[in-house]
């Protein structure tokens, strides 16, 4: 890193933002006042000579707009929500304030969380810093290309089916999904409950662990939230920075490849791979039969879940309400979510109400829970042999903006290698991969872990990522061509 | 509406149909707080007081399940004698309502807490009917809704509406029967005193207020006819709205009269939810839905399933009070009552307040001879039921107290009771106030007996040759001259000392 981006205030990066963030389009809201107070916080703290309430304790942070924060809007990149203003923070906001961070804004995202492209979002898509015209990955767009545009140093993503590690993968950032309940959902804008997880996301192995620490942890107010320890995950990190990975049993799934993987993502990988083996690993291959069809029981229980949990928006209580005069509750509350609802969102929730009918539930739904039974036992039989999986962590780098907007599938197609993971509540993440021959964008590498080894995957990627530092010359988010652009 | 001309008389819909009932009940439970989060569930406080972003399902909050309400709803289980699931979830019941926060109601479907067992209902003729359980389980309430304008406080062509989600969230059971056959003419009466029993054991348990007027004991009444010969139950209705135990019973039995009188000209009964109107005593159809609902149930993926464990269960057996039948047997046999007795008492809606009066302390034979007798009485001339009366147990067992210390007599208590009743205060300011001590003082009382004596000499003469019966008659002429304020016993004494003496 180059000194000057290791001097700067909270408040001069929120300013930055305020300035310009048009090229890139991060971020829905800046909240630079309640970051300044924030930052007053930790200044008093180190004036004082106290104890800084964490090793983060004055490192700004992007926060995605599905996340409540109180007094500060939270639309989930919906115009459902536009003027909204929660009156509570969620677990993870509160965590993030207790151990002293800042919260610079609020990142765009597809609406409520549904999209891989962040183009879903009622307020415009954002950019990909790498190429403005691609788009950042989704549904986390914006929390990826504020990192990447060196907006914020760190930001919190959700992830229901690779919403964090898509936008991880092309923008050259890492990204994690954390165990399913290893995180507070509280306070998340659910999209699908049983899938939902925020996580952490930075430049750095080591700055994810971090911050993973900061959010993860027990949480009454959340029924899924796991009452176990912390996976070490900090720890690891440090010990995979001395890349060594000597004993480590590393799993590649056969199921991921072939058809549908770009040359350059393919390359990538096989590159990766060969390192990790220098690194002292030992990989095999594993088979995990049922993957095939997790995409399809992926976008049936995602959609019938969100039927369900976007019920709520419906005129009567807060968000947008259609004034239709002389109408009664149920048309307004209809032509309110015609109205509220993006494309996206309305293609959900009539999959996931249509899944779950009388008549059609079980041959949809139930049989989707069914082959997400087997996924995990796919899984488990995985783990039994090898330590971590790893995989590209999406098919394809950085596709233009507009592409796939028109084709669905293809669209979800970005998904593909995310879902297995968000399936069996196990954590994956991506870290950078280097960058496609084929066009020059950045690639991840997916890292996954049984439940609760979390740290696994951190020791991995860490290791990963020094050796890729040390090969390249430095950081491959150094190489970001309108980084010089962005930082003027 | 259904004019009279429309219904069948009820004889003749027991000569031609058999009914056939299903009874479900919703009990909110008297927990502090609601089910799924922290805040309390006070009746009648201000609108919109007792909420937070839970309840009001605001984007990204999450339902925690209220332990206390898990136990109360095993407890229910096991007091209705069902068994008590080893595992199970909440589901989602999907549908869009305004008062429902976030348009589906955290219920449970498939998988209830408790299924299996059954109630046994005392009639008025003193059989036990056995009415069979098919489930209780957990459930959220909506909050409520107000439609201001338009007619009877229904949401079409009301004006507008008022939300008001204090409601919404308190915990609910809803305990449903499996089909009750077999009534014949009683099943009016089956249901009602069916809904009155699941009250008093509900009560007992004390997991719930269970005031049908405000709410918190809700019944649901499936009714449907079945020719003699039939082999399948006939269509259903539900009738909603029904909030006393009277209006059961009449609910009930109208739904038979216009079943039959449809059935009867060939027509066929529409499936559908009927409202009982109280005033006209009679049900209405509600809103014809134009598409079947689909609730779209689905497992709550917000809450992890519950797994009671068997110590636990044993546990809160354990705790199980004495139930409404064994402590009927207990107090029938204690007072020394024949079953016939014992119901009457019963049916005079005597039992609790006997009870009560026994609590405060006076003799159960003389708590359940005020109760039965005098006050009944003084209740059938009001034309009001017995609880309803203005005096409390506690002001009777002082009464009944101040007998027994020789301070009342009968007369004189009747007395103090009837100022009780006309709202006077407590017994002793009653007292006090009208005068009505017993003359305990000898001197005052012998001068009345000297008089008395002097009056009627050839009683006097019988007594004091021996014939001590005869003393009555100076008896009841000294209880005239003092007003009955006098100890009739006492009296006694001194006519027979003074007759000896002389």
């Amino acid at each position: 890193m180059s000194s000057d981006l290791t001097r700067f205030t909270a408040a001069e990066l929120a300013a930055k933002i305020q300035a310009g963030d048009g090229e890139v389009h991060a971020f829905l809201h800046v909240a630079a006042e309640k970051a300044r107070e924030v930052a007053r916080g930790v200044d008093a703290d180190v004036a004082a000579g106290r104890e800084p309430a964490s090793p983060l304790a004055g490192v700004p942070l992007a926060l995605k707009d599905v996340v409540t924060t109180e007094g500060i809007p939270t639309t989930a990149g919906s115009r459902m929500l536009e003027h909204w203003v929660p009156p509570y923070d969620a677990t993870v906001t509160a965590r993030l304030y207790q151990a002293g961070i800042p919260i610079l804004g609020k990142t765009n995202m597809d609406e409520f969380a549904m999209g891989s492209s962040t183009e879903n979002s009622a307020y415009g898509p954002t950019h990909n810093p790498w190429a403005l015209d691609r788009i950042p990955g989704g549904s986390g767009g914006g929390s990826a290309a504020a990192l990447a545009a060196f907006q914020a140093p760190l930001a919190i993503g959700t992830d229901t089916g690779g919403s964090i590690r898509q936008p991880g993968s092309v923008t050259g950032t890492v990204g994690v999904k954390p165990t399913y309940g290893g995180v507070s959902r509280y306070g998340l804008v659910a999209f699908s409950s049983s899938l939902d997880q925020a996580g952490p996301c930075a430049r750095t192995v080591l700055d994810a662990a971090l911050l993973h620490e900061v959010i993860a942890g027990h949480d009454r107010m959340d029924s899924t939230s796991i009452d176990a320890p912390v996976p070490p995950v900090v720890e690891a990190a440090r010990q995979g920075l001395s890349g060594d990975l000597s004993g480590v049993r590393v799993g590649i799934v056969r199921e991921f490849s072939g058809e549908g993987y770009e040359t350059g993502v393919t390359a990538s990988f096989e590159a990766a791979v060969k390192q990790l083996t220098v690194l002292g690993a030992e990989v095999v291959e594993v088979s995990c039969p049922h993957f095939g069809y997790a995409l399809p029981a992926y976008y049936l229980i995602a959609p019938s879940e969100c039927s369900s949990n976007l019920a709520r928006f419906d005129a009567m209580r807060y968000g947008l309400r259609v004034q239709l005069p002389g109408a009664g509750a149920e048309e307004v509350m209809s032509a309110t979510r015609e109205a509220g609802f993006g494309a996206e969102v309305k293609r959900r929730i009539m999959i996931g109400t249509y899944a779950l009918s009388s008549g059609y539930y079980d041959a949809y739904y139930g049989q989707a829970q069914k082959v997400r039974t087997l996924i995990k036992r796919d899984f488990d039989a995985a783990f039994a042999g090898v330590d971590v999986l790893v995989s590209p962590t999406t098919p394809t780098t950085a596709f233009k903006i507009g592409e796939r907007v028109g084709n669905p599938m293809s669209m979800y197609l970005a998904d593909l290698c995310t879902v297995p993971a968000s399936l069996a509540g196990v954590p994956a993440m991506s870290v950078p991969s280097g960058l496609s021959a084929d066009d020059g964008l950045p690639v991840g590498l997916q890292i996954m872990a049984p439940a609760l080894q979390d740290h696994r995957m951190y020791r991995v990627a860490a290791a990963y990522e020094s050796a890729r530092d040390a090969a390249d010359g430095g950081p491959l988010i150094n190489r970001i061509p309108e980084l010089e652009a962005v930082k003027a | 509406m259904t004019s009279v001309a429309d219904l069948m008389a009820y004889d003749e819909v027991l000569d031609r149909f058999d009914p056939v009932l299903g009874l479900e009940v919703h009990t909110e439970l008297n927990t502090q707080t609601k089910m799924f989060c922290g805040c309390t569930t006070t009746f009648g406080a201000e609108q919109n007081t007792q909420t937070c972003p839970i309840c009001l399902g605001l984007p990204g909050a999450l339902p925690v399940v209220n332990a206390v309400g898990i136990e109360s709803a095993i407890r229910i289980g096991l007091a209705l004698n069902c068994e008590i699931a080893q595992w199970c979830r909440f589901a989602r019941k999907n549908y869009f309502y305004p008062d429902m926060p976030k348009n589906f109601q955290t219920s449970q479907y498939d998988e209830p807490i408790a299924f299996n067992g059954w109630l046994d209902v005392l009639l008025d003729d003193g059989s036990v009917f056995r009415v069979e359980i098919e489930r209780a389980h957990m459930e959220e309430d909506t909050g409520k809704s107000l439609h201001v304008g338009g007619s009877a406080g229904r949401i079409h062509g009301a004006e507008y509406s008022l939300l008001d989600y204090n409601r919404a969230g308190v915990p609910l059971i809803e305990i449903v029967t499996k089909p009750i056959t077999g009534t014949g003419e009683r099943a009016p009466e089956v249901a009602r005193a069916y809904v009155s029993a699941l009250r008093d054991l509900l009560r007992a348990l004390n997991v719930s207020d269970v005031r049908m007027d405000q709410g918190s004991l809700r019944c649901d009444a499936n009714v449907s006819l079945m020719t003699k010969d039939a082999t399948e139950f006939g269509t259903r209705t539900e009738t909603k709205n029904v909030n006393s135990l009277r209006s059961v019973e009449r609910a009930v039995r109208f739904e038979m009269c216009r079943q039959g009188a449809i059935l009867a000209t060939g027509g066929s009964i529409l499936q559908e939810t009927r409202h009982y109107e109280e005033v006209s005593q009679s049900t209405r159809s509600g809103r014809i839905k134009e598409t079947a609902e689909d609730y779209r149930y689905f497992p709550e993926p917000d809450l992890v399933p519950i797994a009671p464990s068997r110590e636990w269960v044993e546990q809160l057996r354990a705790t199980l009070p004495e139930l409404p039948w064994e402590r009927n047997n207990r107090l029938k046999a204690d007072w020394n009552l024949s079953d016939e007795e014992f119901r009457d008492l019963v049916n005079a809606g005597a039992l609790e307040l006997i009870v009560a009066t026994v609590d405060a302390g006076a003799p159960a034979d003389e708590a359940r001879s005020w109760w039965v007798a005098y006050l009944t009485q003084q209740a059938n001339t009001r034309g009001v039921e017995l609880a309803e009366l203005p005096i409390t147990p506690a002001r009777l067992a002082r009464v009944i107290v101040l007998i027994a210390e020789g301070k009342l007599t009968t007369t004189l208590a009747r007395q103090v009771v009837d100022g009780v009743l006309a709202g006077e205060g407590e017994p002793d300011e009653i007292i006090a106030a009208r005068g009505l001590a017993v003359v305990s003082d000898d001197s005052a009382l012998l001068a009345a007996v000297d008089e008395a004596l002097a009056e009627q000499p050839d009683i006097a003469e019988k007594i004091r040759s021996g014939k001590v019966a005869a003393a009555g008659a100076i008896v009841g002429a000294v209880m005239k001259k003092t007003k009955g304020q006098a100890d009739a016993k006492r009296v006694r004494e001194l006519i027979l000392e003074r007759c000896a003496e002389q």
